[in-house]
């Protein structure tokens, strides 16, 4: 366990309620100096409200909440000097061009020109914005306000940063790229929290997932004790041709440490596998028995699986619940 | 129990082989910034903080609505035009019958116009700001470590050049239909000054609605009510005197009659009274007591 001064958020019984809607019901967050916590949870879960409590953006009805040393409720200005905030809709000015939005912030945060004008030029550049710094942000892509919007939050180089959805919307090489800028960040001495809907993004760059459902805690652990929980890793096979099955299913039984794989759609099988050398012992064996591929994909269970397995409930009735 | 993958094996993904892919494909340069810490670098505040806060943030933030007015001139049309048409309909179509001339009826109107012009854009800043507040930007303001009013008093600010327009245009059009300046140029300025700082604190009445109200059209309603009466129960068209007697108790305390009779004393000459004194103890008030209140239903929005 880390010690406690080394958590930089620490939230706990966190409650906050809109009307009769109770967005949350005593929520409690840890994130260590220098790691990623994951927020997983399904649509009205009450990740965006935690992360706006957190960001001094709300007050919390109950519980209390401290970042980077400094209590949201009673510290808030103290704790803005410390974070970036990329919410889950872009925070930028549609009128204003990019490279007039990043310098704003920097004055802002009281950088005077000459350097609000240097950062902005480097972050722009960062971003791979500099083509279109200087049209107004309405005309970018959803991508690029996404990156602007980004790029404003780190204008003052902030110790805590928090990304609320930080890939949604955003097309598989987009997202790996935003998996990329959020690695540097964190190798570059950052403390962050991103909410996410999607298992296998908090798995690539969290150190510790919380889940969250209806406002409450439902589990808090790494990773690899989440995917115990809620089942690793899925080995699915398609051979081209179906009268080798039978064979392909023996090459995915010796692989698994599950058994024998079943046939999950027609023609296709799925097996359950423990580590990432089951796809290359796969693709070796299939190759020395001639067995030719359609498909083959390894993934991991998706938010309904795991709430399913979580809660007993599908993510989809929650969110049915919840509108 | 913390793995903390990311710091033992810094970026090892994103540094990958820098040479294989051409620098300006990469969208984001990953590896350019991750060795020269280009985006984050460890706990440091942005800069030193610097003295007046609240000033400098709110002229920044001014300059943000000035880009935006920049950006769509004809949000500039109705403060523009406005006293052109104002000024020639009345002056030609009452001139005659109130002031037995249009010229002499023209160089008593023309100071109530600018008047009554530069009430009305006052209206505008609670119509964005309602409009603006649900946008992004907004969230980004709180989440930075600067004055809660700032963005309201900046923008509060911003417009000032929709005042300075309207003066200008009104004058332009006034000299045009033969309307003279009786004092000097010093007088002149003043009473323009006057007339801006009006604005600006009857701008807060407007932020103040434009913050409670739930929709611009509604905010836009609202405060055209209460400037209506403002601008008509008031001696911008015709001399207090000539109103029913009911009518000049509210007549003499609207502060709009207070800066009109001001601005002629200012322009024409004419004798002033304790009417500066009025119009900047209204001044005083309305921001006394609509500041506050408008930073209070800002805070609350959420
Ligand atoms: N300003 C608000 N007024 C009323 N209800 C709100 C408000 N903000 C959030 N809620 C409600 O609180 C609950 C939690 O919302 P929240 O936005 O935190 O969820 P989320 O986990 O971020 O969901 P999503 O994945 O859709 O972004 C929802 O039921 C939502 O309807
Ligand atoms: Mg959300």
């Amino acid at each position: 366990m880390t010690t406690h001064h080394d958590l930089v958020i620490e939230a706990e019984g966190l409650t906050k309620s809109f009307g009769t809607t109770k967005a949350l019901q005593g929520v409690d967050l840890s994130v260590a100096r220098g790691t990623v916590l994951g927020v997983l949870g399904p649509n009205g879960a009450g990740k965006t409200t935690a992360v706006r409590i957190l960001a001094t953006l709300l007050t919390a009805d109950g519980g209390h909440a401290r970042v980077a040393g400094h209590d949201v409720a009673h510290d808030a200005q103290r704790v803005r000097q410390s974070i970036g905030l990329t919410g889950q809709y872009a925070s930028v000015d549609e009128d204003l061009t990019g490279r007039q939005n990043i310098v704003m912030i920097g004055r802002l945060l009281d950088l005077r020109a000459p350097a609000a004008r240097q950062r902005a030029a480097e972050l722009l550049e960062w971003f791979d914005l500099t083509d279109a710094a200087d049209r107004p942000a309405k005309t970018y892509s959803g991508g690029m306000r996404r990156r602007l919007d980004l790029a404003s939050s780190l204008v003052g180089r902030p110790e805590v940063i928090f990304l609320d959805e930080p890939t949604t919307g955003l097309d598989p090489s987009k997202r790996e790229d935003m998996w990329n800028v959020i690695r540097s960040l964190v190798a570059d001495g950052s403390t962050v929290l991103l909410t996410t809907q999607y298992l296998d993004e908090a798995d690539a760059l969290a150190d510790e997932i919380t889940v969250i459902d209806h406002g409450r805690v439902i589990a808090h652990d790494t990773p690899e004790g989440l995917k115990r929980i809620v089942g690793g890793q899925t080995l699915e096979v398609r051979p081209s041709d179906v009268t080798r099955l039978a064979e392909t299913a023996t090459i995915l039984a010796a692989v698994s440490a599950a058994g024998a794989p079943e046939e999950s759609r027609k023609g296709l099988l799925s097996v359950p596998v423990s580590d990432g050398d089951a796809l290359s012992a796969t693709v070796a064996r299939l190759a020395s028995a001639g067995i030719a591929v359609t498909e083959m994909s390894l993934h991991l269970p998706s938010l309904d699986e795991v709430f399913f397995t979580l809660t007993g409930r599908t993510s989809s009735d929650t969110t049915e619940e919840v509108a | 129990m913390t793995t903390n993958t990311a710091a033992t094996n810094p970026a090892a993904d994103l540094t990958a082989d820098p040479a294989a892919s051409p620098p300006s494909v990469g969208p984001l340069r990953q590896g350019d910034a991750s060795g020269s810490g280009v985006v984050v670098a460890v706990p440091v505040a942005a800069a030193k903080p610097r003295p007046l806060p609240l000033l400098r943030h709110s002229l920044t933030l001014a300059k943000r609505s000035l880009i935006k007015t920049w950006r769509t001139p004809e949000a500039l049309i109705d403060v523009t035009l406005q006293p052109v048409i104002f000024l020639v309909i009345f002056v030609y179509i009452f001139g005659g019958a109130v002031a037995g001339s249009t010229g002499d009826y023209l160089q008593f109107l023309l100071p109530g116009i600018l008047a009554q012009t530069i009430a009305q854009g006052a209206i505008a800043i609670g119509v964005n700001l309602n409009t603006d507040l649900e946008k992004g930007i907004f969230d980004r303001f709180r989440s930075l470590p600067i004055p809660r009013s700032a963005p309201l008093i900046g923008a509060v600010l911003g417009d000032v050049v929709r005042y300075v327009l309207v003066t200008i245009s009104t004058f332009a059009i006034g000299y045009a239909m033969g309307f003279r300046i009786q004092t000097n140029v010093a007088s002149a300025v003043a009473g323009c000054l006057l007339a801006v700082l009006f604005a600006l604190s009857l701008s807060w009445v407007s932020v103040f609605v434009g913050m409670k109200v739930r929709t611009s059209g509604a905010v836009q309603g609202i405060m055209f009510l209460l400037v209506m009466p403002l601008s008509f129960a008031s001696n911008v068209f015709v001399p207090t005197g000539s109103l029913p007697g009911w009518m000049q108790g509210f007549v003499n305390v609207n502060p709009l009659t207070h800066l009109v009779a001001s601005m002629r004393g200012l322009f024409l000459g004419e004798p002033i009274g304790n009417h500066v004194w009025w119009t900047l103890v209204w001044c005083v008030g309305l921001v006394a007591v609509f500041l506050p209140l408008a930073m209070r239903a800002y805070r609350r929005k959420v």
